[in-house]
């Protein structure tokens, strides 16, 4: 069985409060789980403020900026892309199928720094 | 000299900053490195003499003093000494004359990238593209300088880390980029042209640099609804002076004095609606300048060919469907078949309730009643208009219709 942990953080104090995670750790903790054979992939990600959203209805893409998923859309799937650049990024986007009736939202990955 | 290169500034320092962006793949660095150029100009020129080609020169001293820079940084951080060496690697050929043109195209669609909100993409733009102060743009758009300036910060930030390419978009991708381009200038312009409040100097500085970058665009990437965005904005500047009198109170566009409108301008404008339209492939920005032209070459108000603008609405509704557009055109056909026509039209129009907060349909509907001599309705949608107006100008005229009806 595959499982997705989804990390959720309160982006304006992730860093900075006394039980916050040094990147070390991350990777550490990573590392471990590389070693029993259960990781498949990680990411940290940059702040939502370098999002993209990205739709396409009748057609048509859109293109806005911010995480402004609606409310009643949940997270359904990801997909982790290698692209050249944002433009690309939002190419492959919006080729991705549910763009037609949910929204994609483009974020770049965070490296750890060691 | 410093005239010599105070006027350079002027004329050229966009161009180098939008080249020096390109090759050193970052706002910050290839701005200072600009300042730093045009310091070492006033430096230099004096005792050399000025180059054969100035602009090759800022762009290429701007490029060594980055370097230089970047050098005194990699002693904090080591990766920036690689930067550095590919960028002393970098060949001559990309300051050549043409990359350079391009490249002031490559920064107006950077500035107005659709993932940055339009806001950022407002203040970027006039900041990197027009070289308004961070100052002058707060004071317009009526924020403090330390908001705007963070915006502009946050942006750049955004373009370094989600990796905005610095390119002109593909052939594909071109009629969405440009709409967000012309979006940006479109929204200066008004903001500009329609003051809620703010300093009129510093408004009338957006028109004009709404209508510069409207220019610099079309000159740069001739598309023909950019064609029609310069048009529209120079056949509204061209009646600005003539939508207020004196004391600040509107007039109307039919009782506005056409002689003092710049017929020069609407002239200029009308042959790039006509060259749009000639296209094929115009859009929503040229069929309004081209509304905007056939009432601006009407020699009287009784002139206006409201059969050419009722056709030119029903295009309009066919590419940008909107209930404000519907009423504009409710308003020509009330011009062209009469005012029972016309109120037929806005009365459908707010039974669909979408204008019912919209101050300008309950006025259009409180001016075709005046006109069909229905007293009481028009005195009621006066009123619903008064109730809904923002803007003072257009509460004091709200008063005076009310007023006559009582009178």
């Amino acid at each position: 069985m595959k499982y997705l942990c989804l990390v959720y953080c309160d982006e304006n104090t992730l860093h900075s409060l006394p039980e916050s995670p040094a990147d070390s750790e991350c990777m550490a903790y990573a590392e471990s789980l590389a070693n029993n054979g259960q990781m498949i992939a990680g990411q940290a990600l940059q702040p939502v403020s370098t999002a993209t959203t990205v739709r396409v209805r009748n057609g048509q893409m859109s293109v806005t900026d911010g995480p402004f998923a609606e409310t009643r859309e949940q997270l359904a799937g990801f997909y982790l892309v290698e692209a050249r650049d944002l433009n690309e990024a939002i190419r492959i986007a919006a080729g991705i199928p549910p763009a037609r009736v949910g929204s994609i939202e483009v974020r770049p990955i965070r490296d750890l720094q060691p | 000299m410093k005239d010599t290169i105070d006027n350079l500034y002027r004329n050229e320092s966009r161009r180098v900053l939008a080249t020096l962006i390109r090759l050193l793949g970052d706002f910050e660095l290839a701005e200072e490195a600009m300042h730093e150029a045009f310091a070492a100009a006033l430096q230099q020129w004096p005792s050399e003499g000025v180059p054969a080609n100035p602009r090759a020169w800022l762009v290429s001293t701007g490029r060594f003093k980055a370097i230089d820079q970047l050098r005194r940084r990699s002693r904090f951080d080591a990766s920036l000494n690689l930067i550095a060496d590919e960028l002393y690697a970098d060949t001559e050929d990309n300051i050549r004359d043409e990359a350079i043109e391009d490249d002031r195209l490559r920064l107006i669609f950077t500035c107005c990238h659709p993932s940055l909100s339009a806001d950022a993409r407002i203040a970027l733009t006039l900041r990197e593209v027009c070289d308004l102060t961070t100052e002058e743009i707060a004071r317009a758009f009526l924020t403090t300088p330390s908001t705007l300036a963070q915006r502009i910060v946050r942006a750049k930030t955004k373009i370094r880390v989600a990796n905005i390419p610095y390119e002109v978009p593909a052939a594909s991708d071109l009629p969405a980029r440009l709409d967000s381009v012309l979006q940006v200038i479109y929204l200066v312009f008004n903001e500009g042209y329609s003051a809620t409040a703010g300093e009129s100097a510093t408004r009338d500085n957006l028109v004009t640099e709404a209508i510069r970058l409207g220019r610099l665009l079309v000159e740069l990437l001739p598309e023909p609804e950019a064609l029609g965005l310069l048009a529209l904005m120079q056949l509204h500047a061209a009646r600005i002076t003539t939508r207020t009198d004196g004391e600040g109170d509107l007039v109307l566009l039919e009782d506005q004095d056409r002689s003092r409108w710049n017929h020069s301008q609407i002239a200029a404008a009308s042959a790039l609606v006509t060259r749009a339209l000639h296209s094929q492939r115009f859009g929503p920005y040229t069929l309004q300048a081209a509304i905007a032209a056939v009432h601006a070459e009407a020699p009287t108000a009784a002139d206006t060919d409201w059969r050419e603008i009722v056709g030119l609405y029903d295009l309009l509704l066919q590419t940008a469907a909107s209930p404000v557009v519907e009423l504009n055109r409710a308003v020509a056909v009330a011009m062209r078949d009469g005012a029972a026509a016309g109120l037929a039209l806005v009365d459908e129009l707010l039974t669909r309730g979408q204008l019912e907060e919209y101050h300008l349909a309950h006025a259009a509907r409180a001016d075709l009643c005046r006109r069909l001599g229905l007293i009481p309705q028009a005195r009621a949608a006066y009123q619903r208009a008064l109730d809904l107006a923002g803007q003072e100008p257009e509460r004091r005229f709200l008063q005076r219709r009310l007023a006559e009806l009582n009178g």
